[in-house]
């Protein structure tokens, strides 16, 4: 139960942080993103912040060694760079370019915005159970080298 | 720049940053909130709880505001359907296959130096911004 109440009320200053940051705004996060135009450089700070003191929290996390309510860390611990992540990445990126939504602000959206993010974060959703069909192994990028040809 | 606020971004982003903190020293998990949700997609035993609970706080955080006696900021989306639709497809698909957004390898992966958060975040911020070039300035969107 512990575990539960403390997931809800990170979910919920989470939930605040979006609010104030005003990153719930699609157009304020396409204002950011629009570097070329009328570039809106807010949303650098929120990054800023976040970063900063979710940082912060990491080295108390790993000073501790042990959650306090949980048996253990959960925290990935790969370091190598794959197709699936920089795919992944891409095309995220293009989507969260198409409408200002990322996951974190279309959920919030969901309980204030208006009610076109429902259509967004339906599709997400299928988009996220679509990715379960997707082999482990899949993209797969082979270096091909070309045959040495020999003209002659 | 004339929309620039950096004051409430700044507090906004400690508060993000405060809740990805918590969750890791309480519950020793990262905030990443595709991953919190895709993990839902088909739930997965024993950790449907705290998903959900998570997901809850989220979803009453604007209520909460509002009843504290502020005023919620605008949310101007200003997209057609079809394009929420391939938007919200995308976005789905996409951070599970990178194995996060802008919430897990942004804040909280940057925040722990994951060389894989961040070569992800630079990723989806050049494609991001790459796409907002070309609807806006080349296409006129």
């Amino acid at each position: 139960m512990p575990l539960i109440l403390s997931a809800f009320a990170s979910g919920l200053l989470f939930g605040l942080g979006l609010i104030v940051s005003q990153m719930v705004n699609p157009a304020k996060v396409l204002g950011f993103l629009d570097i070329f135009g009328h570039w809106d450089p807010s949303l650098a700070l929120v990054m800023g912040g976040a970063v900063a003191v979710s940082s912060l929290g990491y080295l108390v996390a790993k000073r501790r060694g042990v959650p306090v309510l949980a048996p253990r860390l959960e925290i990935p611990t790969r370091r190598d760079l794959d197709p699936r992540l920089i795919a992944g990445a891409a095309l995220f990126g293009i989507g969260w370019g198409l409408v200002g939504l990322c996951p974190g602000p279309a959920l919030v959206g969901l309980t204030f915005g208006p009610t076109e993010i429902f259509v967004f974060v339906a599709a997400m959703i299928i988009g996220m159970a679509v990715f379960r069909l997707v082999p482990a192994d899949w993209p797969q990028v082979t270096f091909r080298r070309e045959a040495t040809r020999v003209d002659g | 720049m004339e929309n620039f606020t950096p004051v409430s971004s700044l507090i906004g982003g400690l508060m993000i940053g405060a809740s990805a903190a918590l969750f890791l020293v309480l519950n020793g998990r990262i905030a990443g909130i595709s991953g919190i949700l895709g993990g839902l997609i088909p739930p997965e035993r024993g950790h449907v709880g705290w998903r959900l609970a998570f997901l809850a706080g989220m979803f009453i955080a604007p209520l909460a505001y509002v009843a504290s006696g502020a005023a919620l900021p605008a949310s101007e989306l200003d997209a057609s359907l079809p394009l929420l639709v391939v938007a919200g497809l995308i976005v789905g698909f996409g951070t599970r296959l990178g194995a996060g957004c802008t919430s897990g390898h942004g804040v909280c992966g940057i925040g722990r130096g994951s060389p894989r958060s961040i070569v992800a975040t630079l990723v989806f911020m050049a494609t991001a911004v790459a796409t907002v070039f070309v609807t806006r300035h080349l296409l006129g969107m």
